[in-house]
C-alpha cells in the first residue's frame, strides 16, 4: 500500500518521533477538559445553588463557543503567544460548555428524598455533596467528559494554524507542504484512535466509580433524558 | 479594549462591506455551506434516529457510531479529504456531516426512548399503524429534543465551516484564515464576530422554529 509506505517516518522538522507527537497532543487535549473540570464543578454547584445564575452562565459559554476554535487562538496569540497556552485555553472554554450544564442537570437530578435522608442522618452540606450527589452524578459527569474529551482531541489539530501548535495536526501541514498524504492519513487515524482509547478508559473510569450501577447498559433511559441535556448543551 | 477596537475598525471600514470578498457575499457563501451540511447530516441522522428510536433497538450500535464519527478529527478530516479528491465542495462537506450527524442521531434516538409509552401503548390498542404511532403520536412529542440536536449540530456547522477557507473556499472563514496570514487582526477579529453572530442567529431561528413547530401541550419548561 503506497499511501502507508512511511505512515511513520515523521519530518525532523516537528522536532517529534510518533509517540511524541501523540504525549504532546494528549496533554494539550487533557489538561484542558482537567482545567474545565475544575471550574466547572465549583461553578455548577454555585448555579444548583443560585437559580438566577445559571442563564446567564449558560448564555456567556454558548456565546464563546460559537467562536470558531482559529479565530480564539488567533486573538490568543496578542497575549499568550504562539505557545501550547494559546491552543489550551479555547479548548477549556469549550470543556465548560459541555460540563457545566452535565453538573448542574446531574446534580439537580439527585432526588429530594435522598437528599433528605443524607440530612437526617446527619450529613451537613459539605459532605451530604462529596458523598451522596456527586458520586450519584458520576455518569452524567463522565458522559459530559466524554463528548468534551472527543471534542478537544479533534480541536488540537487546528493548532497547526497558528506556528505548528497541533501535536499530531502538525502532521498535517507537512503533509501538505511535502505532499506526503500518508501523514494526514497518520494525523487522522491516530488522533481518532487516541480519542477512541480515551473514550473507553472513561468508561472503565465510570464503571469503577459506580460499582452500584447493572453493568450491562440494559437500563431504560429516564424520561429526564441526560444524554439529551447534554447535546443540548453542545450547541 | 483592544478585541472591541478591532471590531469597530473592522466593521466601520466601507471596503469591508462590498464586493465578492465583501461581508455580504461572503456571510451567504457561509450560510449556503451551513445549510447543505445540515441538510445532508438531516437527512442521514433523522430517519436512522426516528426509526431505532421508534424500536428501542439498536441503541447501543448508533452510540458507537456517534462516538467513532466524533473521534475523527474535523480539520485532519478536511485536509486529507482535499489531498485525496482535490479542491472542491465535496471534501469540505464530508467533514462537517461526520461533524454534525453525532448529535443529530443521539438526540433523536434518545428523545424517541424518552417519550412516556403509556400514549404508545394507549395508540397501539387503539389500533393505529406503526407509521401513524410514529409521526402523530412520538415525533409531536420528541419534537422538542429533537429540534435541540439538531440545533446543536446546526451551530457546530456554523462555527466549523469556517475551515471551508483552509482549502480555497469561501465563507466567513476567509476573513479569519486571511487575516492570520496577512498579519491584520481586523479582519480576523472581525470575522470571528461574524461567525458568532451568525451562531447566535442560528439558536435565535431554533428557538422561533421550535415556539411555532412544537404543540404547547408537550412544551417543556427548561
Amino acid at each position: 500500500m503506497s499511501y502507508f509506505d512511511g505512515f511513520f517516518d515523521i519530518p525532523s522538522d516537528l522536532q517529534h518521533s510518533w509517540l511524541g507527537l501523540i504525549g504532546l497532543h494528549l496533554r494539550e487535549a487533557l489538561l484542558p477538559v482537567l482545567a474545565g473540570l475544575v471550574i466547572a464543578l465549583p461553578l455548577g454547584q454555585l448555579c444548583v445553588r443560585l437559580k438566577w445564575l445559571y442563564p446567564p452562565v449558560l448564555w456567556v459559554t454558548t456565546v464563546l463557543y460559537a467562536i470558531p476554535s482559529l479565530a480564539f487562538f488567533v486573538v490568543l496569540i496578542d497575549y499568550t503567544g504562539m505557545t501550547e497556552l494559546t491552543v489550551m485555553i479555547p479548548l477549556t472554554v469549550y470543556s465548560l460548555v459541555v460540563l457545566v450544564p452535565a453538573i448542574v442537570d446531574a446534580v439537580r437530578s439527585v432526588p429530594q428524598e435522598t437528599l433528605a435522608a443524607a440530612t437526617a442522618m446527619g450529613f451537613g452540606p459539605v459532605r451530604r455533596y462529596v458523598q451522596v450527589q456527586l458520586p450519584i452524578a458520576v455518569p452524567a459527569i463522565i458522559a459530559g467528559l466524554r463528548v468534551a474529551v472527543a471534542s478537544s482531541i479533534s480541536l488540537v489539530s487546528v493548532g497547526t494554524l497558528i506556528g505548528n501548535q497541533g501535536a499530531l495536526g502538525n502532521l498535517l501541514h507537512d503533509a501538505n507542504i511535502y505532499n506526503r498524504p500518508e501523514l494526514a492519513w497518520n494525523s487522522v487515524l491516530t488522533s481518532a484512535a487516541l480519542a477512541v482509547v480515551v473514550d473507553a478508559l472513561l468508561v472503565g473510569l465510570r464503571t469503577l466509580l459506580t460499582p452500584w450501577m447493572p453493568r450491562a447498559r440494559a437500563r431504560r433511559p429516564r424520561p429526564e433524558a441526560v444524554p439529551a441535556a447534554l447535546e443540548d448543551a453542545v450547541r | 479594549m483592544n478585541v472591541l477596537h478591532y471590531i469597530n475598525a473592522f466593521f466601520d471600514n466601507d471596503a469591508n462591506w462590498s464586493g465578492y470578498a465583501g461581508i455580504p457575499a461572503r456571510l451567504w457563501e457561509h450560510v449556503q455551506y451551513s445549510l447543505e451540511a445540515l441538510a445532508l447530516a438531516t437527512v442521514i441522522g433523522l430517519p436512522i434516529g426516528l426509526v431505532t428510536g421508534h424500536y428501542g433497538r439498536g441503541g447501543n450500535a448508533l452510540a458507537f457510531v456517534a462516538t467513532a464519527a466524533r473521534a475523527l478529527p474535523t480539520f485532519g478530516l478536511l485536509v486529507l479529504a482535499t489531498m485525496i479528491l482535490g479542491f472542491g465542495m465535496l471534501p469540505v462537506m464530508i467533514p462537517l456531516v461526520v461533524l454534525a450527524v453525532p448529535p443529530i442521531l443521539v438526540t433523536t434516538y434518545e428523545a424517541m426512548r424518552s417519550v412516556d409509552p403509556a400514549p404508545v401503548d394507549a395508540a397501539r390498542g387503539m389500533g393505529m399503524r406503526e407509521t401513524d404511532i410514529l409521526f402523530r403520536v412520538e415525533l409531536p412529542v420528541a419534537l422538542a429534543l429533537i429540534l435541540g440536536g439538531i440545533r446543536s449540530a446546526a451551530i457546530q456547522i456554523v462555527s466549523t465551516a469556517t475551515i471551508a477557507a483552509y482549502v480555497g473556499l469561501g465563507g466567513l472563514g476567509r476573513f479569519i484564515i486571511d487575516g492570520l496570514y496577512q498579519h491584520d487582526y481586523e479582519k480576523v477579529v472581525g470575522g470571528a464576530t461574524l461567525v458568532a453572530f451568525m451562531a447566535l442567529a442560528t439558536l435565535g431561528l431554533f428557538w422561533a422554529v421550535a415556539r411555532l413547530a412544537v404543540s404547547p401541550g408537550v412544551r417543556r419548561s427548561a
